[in-house]
């Protein structure tokens, strides 16, 4: 039972965000258990995302090039993982909790019969035991969770942790071959239609957020411009959601997506405690809003009390101004 | 052929908690403490969609949780599933989700012929989507997460769309499957008067660890270290201005020196 194993997505040769965040802490918890961190690569064409896994801290690379692990599907990779853990012990099991990563760590703890803790915001290590804080209750109460069994499977949320830098080590990964043929796969995937570019506010660094201030559906026009100018991805809340005035991706809270931009920009949205289990984790939060009770200025770093239709084309030329 | 959703009673989602003494408890302004979990409700709506659009024999509710939880089944009979069954047993409690999804699926099982197995993406108290998918491995099923449409169901198998961190995928797959719902997938109902008459009069059975095989599961992972959200460190700085202007030039110079930006 030694080593430390983490899952890393890729498509098209490129290592997802999630996944350089999650060699990043799992460097750090092979560092403190004093055990070699081996990257686990699987997919298609994967050999760039191999040599990028060396570059990215891994001192031993798995790899597994083959049609059937195109496109991620658990009933490939799942099978995949579960046998090489079975083989070959590893003490922990690191996945970034994407929703593929939540799917594999839940078919992997299954077969391998061992715990899996999800969605951890920090991980240490202590006596040998990864201890994870993972919030609970919608963010509304945290936890310090760990595994009993082994391995360790732990899942990492997304822009909790900081993306390992580059090493510039080389190395030459280890090929295995896949697990389960395509005819005793159950699903065919049979389309796909990718994001286009567009940032999912999972992975937004920035947000700009607006609430029921914004008035209807055309008062998300200014925040839209000023999450333009700073390239940040749209929020809402969910009584704008609810009201149909802007569709239901963009939502941000208990019943929405959950997120942790370095700056979240709320205008007009008073922070209901639904709202603030979704973004409390952000690490700059600037209040807009015209009620100086407003709960959001608790949780706020920054605040303006005041009408956000005249507050966010401000800041909108300011910014301009000052980035071009 | 029967389908099951599986549903969870979870705090709702206006609670406040507490913790004293590693205790988790709650209350709720608007004096409805407990709720089906709210992303269970789709789950719910699809389960009466299949009995009445896609030729299920009927839609079985089902739910692993305290005696208390018949409050959860009662609004999926309300809603209309046509039966509701709760599984509960003290030896069952503290199950991680393994544990919760070996006994879901010898309750499934018991239930017999059924084909389809739904529930909600995530709880809201857990919060980990953990358990379709581990459903699906203990009944040797496929599992199909987050998906937002089924396009078909015929034949022996079903074509979804699953909405991925990645983008939209459509996926094939051959029946039984164990299916997790997100939030585009549907509106779920209100509860008729008539189906609220119906469901207070309802006795739902409730099934030991012992009805359906399973013995004490030792769960593989310890979360009993509970506490509450440090508050958020500093003091907020209300920005100053005599106009939007100025107040935005400021908030943009604290951004910069913060190296926000």
């Amino acid at each position: 039972m030694s080593g430390v194993w983490v899952y890393v997505e890729n498509r098209e040769g490129a290592i997802s965000a999630i996944s350089r965040e999650a060699l990043g802490a799992a460097r750090q918890v092979a560092d403190s258990l004093g055990q070699p961190l081996t990257a686990l690569v699987f997919g298609q064409g994967v050999g760039p995302a191999c040599a990028a896994a060396f570059d990215l801290g891994a001192d031993a690379v798995i790899g597994a090039d083959d049609a059937t692990l195109a496109g991620g599907r658990v009933e490939a990779h799942g099978p995949l993982l579960a046998k090489l853990a079975q083989e070959r012990q590893p003490a922990v099991i690191l996945i970034g909790a994407s929703t593929r990563g939540r799917d594999l760590a839940a078919w992997t703890g299954a077969d391998l019969d061992t715990g899996v803790v999800a969605e951890a915001i920090e991980v240490k290590v202590d006596g040998g035991v990864v201890k994870a804080t993972r919030p609970v209750y919608a963010g509304k109460l945290l936890c310090e969770a760990f595994v009993t069994g082994t391995p360790q499977i732990v899942t990492l949320r997304s822009r909790a942790f900081a993306q390992a830098a580059a090493t510039g080590k080389t190395g030459a990964p280890e090929m295995v071959g896949a697990a389960v043929a395509e005819d005793a796969i159950p699903t065919k995937i049979i389309g796909f239609e990718g994001k286009g570019g567009k940032v999912s506010l999972t992975d937004a660094g920035k947000i700009v957020s607006g609430g029921r201030g914004v008035g209807g559906p055309e008062g998300f026009e200014p925040l839209r411009e000023l999450a333009d100018v700073l390239g940040a991805a749209l929020g809402a809340s969910r009584a704008t959601v609810d009201a149909g005035w802007i569709p239901y991706e963009h939502q941000v809270g208990q019943t929405g997506k959950t997120v942790a931009p370095d700056l979240y920009i709320a205008a007009g949205i008073s922070g209901a405690i639904q709202h603030q289990a979704g973004m409390r984790s952000s690490k700059v939060i600037v209040a807009i809003n015209k009620d100086p009770d407003a709960p959001i200025f608790k949780l706020a770093r920054y605040g303006i009390v005041g009408d956000l239709f005249k507050v966010i084309p401000a800041l909108t030329a300011e910014f301009k101004k000052r980035l071009n | 052929m029967k389908v099951v959703v599986c549903v969870k009673q979870t705090p709702s989602t206006t609670a406040t908690l507490s913790v004293k003494g590693g205790v988790v408890s709650w209350e709720d302004p608007g004096g409805k403490p407990n709720v089906v979990n709210p992303w269970d409700e789709y789950a719910i709506e699809e389960a009466i969609r299949f009995k009445e659009n896609r030729g299920a024999a009927e839609a079985v509710a089902l739910c692993l949780g305290d005696p208390s939880s018949d409050e959860a089944l009662k609004t999926c009979l309300a809603m209309g599933c046509g039966e509701a069954i709760l599984v509960s047993d003290p030896a069952l409690l503290g199950s991680d989700t393994l544990g919760t999804a070996r006994t879901l699926a010898a309750a499934i099982n018991k239930i017999g012929d059924v084909q389809v197995a739904l529930f909600g993406k995530q709880a809201i108290d857990g919060d980990t989507g953990h358990t379709p998918v581990q459903v699906a491995r203990v009944l040797g099923w496929t599992p199909l997460t987050y998906v937002a449409a089924i396009q078909s169901v015929d034949g022996g198998s079903i074509t979804v769309d699953r909405m991925t961190d990645d983008g939209k995928e459509t996926v094939t797959a051959k029946l039984p499957v164990v299916i997790s719902f997100v939030k585009e997938i549907n509106e779920p109902r209100y509860p008729s008067f008539m189906g609220i008459r119906k469901a207070s009069k309802a006795v739902i059975p409730t099934w030991t660890a012992g009805d359906i095989g399973v013995s004490a599961p030792a769960a593989k992972a310890d979360w009993s270290n509970v506490y509450p959200i440090p508050p958020r460190e500093g003091e907020i700085e209300m920005i100053a201005g005599d106009t939007p202007e100025e107040q935005a030039r400021n908030l943009v110079n604290k951004l910069f020196e913060e190296k926000v930006i």
